[in-house]
């Protein structure tokens, strides 16, 4: 393809081919830092037009590569940065099959982890960059990566997606960690955050989990912890993963030992202040 | 009541993990999860290889776990064709 | 092979899994691969050979993928055994679920997707009451999709579990009824062979005849490099029985498919060196054409030759239906 970008993150490389310059130009100032991949890559996602003239004509980026939905729909070439992590998101989601995937957030302190989880608009994803500004270590906003040997989380410390009001809560980052802020995208106003060159720096670093939180975001909720057992947790954490099925035994050896190792419990907030304090508050605990 | 003769695979073709009085089945031909609630698990021990049908597995688990009810064959036969829908057991 | 340009590489690698220490751009060889529903074979045909770390972690996965799917086309199978044993018909597993159940060659490392049955035709009837029974529910609730499948094609609407969430192609026979070959239905059954399961697959020469109709005619070739190493594979496996090529010729004739297993034949010799005898060998007519549309992506996994492939795809449709009945189907389509 016309243009094309390499990208290590954790133990995952990509290999991005754009038709246009403007989304591959977009993921080589957010990623700058990143390391390149040593050898083969476990992915390649594709940006091409829908149809041949619509490179040119009302462009549109069509999402595909290794693993493709059938129905995914185009993004306006303004969003393609967007497209770009998309189609990363989807091949993890489609093809990984090295790690357990769960699709949470996941913070590391002192050595050990916390893993977020929930339906989006649980806030997981602000939480998380959040702390990773907080004396956290980012490990990943999408993906938690669970190793089916030893249980430990790998870092996947890609871009984090702010999404709408979240924006305001990252104004004093420094610029050149910022993405251009992408308005009417399917999904909202996003604006993609460089996690801190800490994140970057230690993303061969897995971490063992130590707490998994279930958040949930409501104006109205009265903030609150309580736990969750050991059942629910499993059947939620299945729910969470994309590629738990098609692991087969090895991922049902790898949840069971997640969850009877990790304590649990579902926090509800109605600020970001909140659901900080309390995942303070149980971590302590 | 002698109902239909039903067979469960034999034990190593499961795994179990004892969630809070539930457990997680990993069920290796199939490749897949099932979450069961007493007495199912009961019942596929019993049933591994030696198929009986309903009644012959309620004197079973009132031996083995001394899970004895009035009316023991029916909640039986009822839980063995809910087994049977999720391919845990089969008719012979 | 060092740059990656079209399907070739892997065709090579395929044929020959040594060349691998000559491969420079992995990155492009799996998204063909990938692309071409090869990366099991693939991974399982370079086993034991020496690949650089992050290359042999992807190999390892693909085999492990394949032997999932291996699992769950196996379990889709015996679940519909179950579903169908009190009927008494024969059930006939095709293609890849075929393979695995008999422990084929092609079954090594290869991706399978919904489960395709053969059962008489007769018998269609009390087939679709038992799956619906177990659990099956139609896919497609358009009317005119739903005509069109029964009176024309060969086989049911597709079904899908509605636990399982798996597909199931039930078929009478092995081509729609529009297609100008007529295969002998009948005598696929009759000769179809019994697994311990009790479910069968069909005798050796016919199932080569089914690959290759399936090679042609059914679809644009897409995919076609699988398909013809699913025949490579069986011809190489079967051709070991001295009267099995004769016996191959006889039957592709019987079924009105001669000109479609030669083709199959000799391009499996041209692109994956299948020994077969001096007879079946060579180049003829259109293959040319037919090499180039099976080899055609490029380092992307993105289908090249677009003009091609269209050429090919209005073939697919005329060799499926009669040309006046083409127009009327494409005309309902074109107006949804």
């Amino acid at each position: 393809m016309r243009h094309r970008f390499e990208l290590q993150v954790g133990p995952v490389a990509f290999r991005v081919g754009s038709a246009w310059a403007g989304p591959v130009a977009a993921l080589r100032r957010l990623y700058a830092g990143y390391p390149a991949p040593a050898g083969a890559c476990d992915f390649t996602v594709r940006l091409e037009p829908e149809r041949p003239w619509r490179r040119w004509l009302r462009p549109s980026v069509a999402i595909r590569g290794d693993y493709m939905l059938p129905d995914a729909a185009p993004l306006a070439l303004a969003h393609g940065l967007l497209a770009a992590e998309m189609g990363m998101n989807l091949q993890m989601a489609l093809g990984q099959r090295r790690f357990l995937l769960l699709h949470g957030a996941t913070v590391e302190r002192g050595g050990r982890a916390l893993l977020l989880t929930g339906h989006s608009g649980s806030g997981k994803s602000t939480l998380a960059a959040l702390l990773g500004e907080r004396g956290w270590r980012l490990m990943g906003d999408e993906f938690a990566l669970v190793d089916l040997a030893d249980g430990c989380f790998h870092p996947f410390p890609r871009v984090v997606s702010l999404k709408n009001q979240a924006l305001a809560l990252f104004d004093d980052v420094a610029g050149e960690r910022l993405g251009p802020v992408l308005r009417g995208t399917p999904k909202g106003t996003i604006r993609h955050l460089r996690p801190r060159s800490e994140a970057i720096a230690r993303m061969d670093e897995p971490a063992a989990p130590r707490l998994i939180l279930f958040p949930r975001f409501g104006r109205d909720l009265a903030a609150e912890a309580r736990p969750v057992g050991a059942a629910e947790v499993f059947v939620r954490l299945t729910q969470a993963s994309t590629n738990y099925v098609t692991l087969g035994e090895v991922g049902f050896a790898a949840l069971a030992a997640l969850v009877a190792g990790t304590p649990a419990s579902a926090i509800d907030y109605a600020s970001t202040e909140e659901a900080v304090g309390l995942v303070e508050a149980l971590w302590a605990a | 009541m002698a109902g239909p003769l039903y067979i469960a695979d034999p034990a190593d073709c499961v795994r179990a993990v004892p969630l809070e009085g539930l457990t997680a089945l990993y069920h290796r031909p199939s490749g897949t999860t099932h979450i069961l609630a007493p007495p199912a698990p009961q019942i596929l021990e019993v049933l591994a290889g030696s198929p009986a049908d309903a009644d012959e597995v309620a004197e079973r688990l009132a031996r083995r776990f001394d899970l004895a009810s009035e009316d023991a064959g029916a909640a039986i036969a009822a839980r063995l064709s809910e087994l049977e829908a999720a391919g845990l057991v089969r008719r012979g | 092979m060092g740059g990656v340009s079209d399907s070739r590489a892997l065709v090579r690698l395929l044929r020959d899994p040594a060349a691998a220490r000559e491969v420079e751009d992995w990155t492009s060889l799996l998204a063909i691969a990938r692309a071409e529903s090869l990366a099991g074979t693939l991974a399982i045909r370079l086993r034991g050979v020496a690949v650089a770390p992050p290359v042999e972690r992807l190999l390892d996965e693909a085999r492990q993928a394949a032997e999932r799917q291996r699992t769950e086309a196996l379990w889709e199978a015996e679940m519909a055994r179950r579903a169908l044993a009190p009927l008494g018909v024969p059930v006939i597993l095709l293609k890849g679920t075929a393979y695995a159940a008999a422990g084929l060659p092609p079954a090594e490392g290869r991706s399978i997707g919904d489960l395709d049955i053969l059962v008489p035709r007769d018998s269609l009837p009390r087939v679709e009451a038992a799956l619906l029974a177990a659990g099956w529910e139609w896919v497609k609730e358009d009317p005119y999709d739903d005509l069109y499948y029964r009176r024309w094609m060969h086989e049911l609407p597709p079904l899908i579990h509605r636990e399982r969430d798996r597909m199931i192609d039930v078929h009478h026979t092995v081509l729609p009824l529009t297609a100008r070959p007529r295969p002998d239905a009948g005598a696929l059954v009759a000769d179809s062979v019994a697994l311990e399961s009790g479910l069968r697959i069909l005798a050796p020469a016919d199932m080569i005849v089914h690959a290759a109709a399936h090679l042609f005619a059914d679809g644009d070739l897409a995919g076609g490099l699988r398909n013809l190493w699913d025949i490579d594979r069986l011809l190489r496996r079967f051709g070991e029985a001295p009267d099995f090529w004769p016996a191959l010729r006889e039957r592709a004739r019987h079924h009105g498919l001669e000109a479609a297993v030669s083709r199959a034949v000799r391009l499996a010799c041209r692109l994956y060196a299948t020994p077969a005898p001096g007879g079946w060998r060579g180049r003829k007519g259109a293959d040319a054409a037919f090499e180039a549309r099976l080899l055609a992506r490029d380092g992307w996994g993105r289908e090249r030759r677009p003009l091609l492939r269209l050429a090919f795809y209005v073939r697919s449709h005329w060799l499926r239906m009669p040309p006046p009945m083409l127009a009327r189907h494409l005309w309902t389509k074109a107006r949804r």
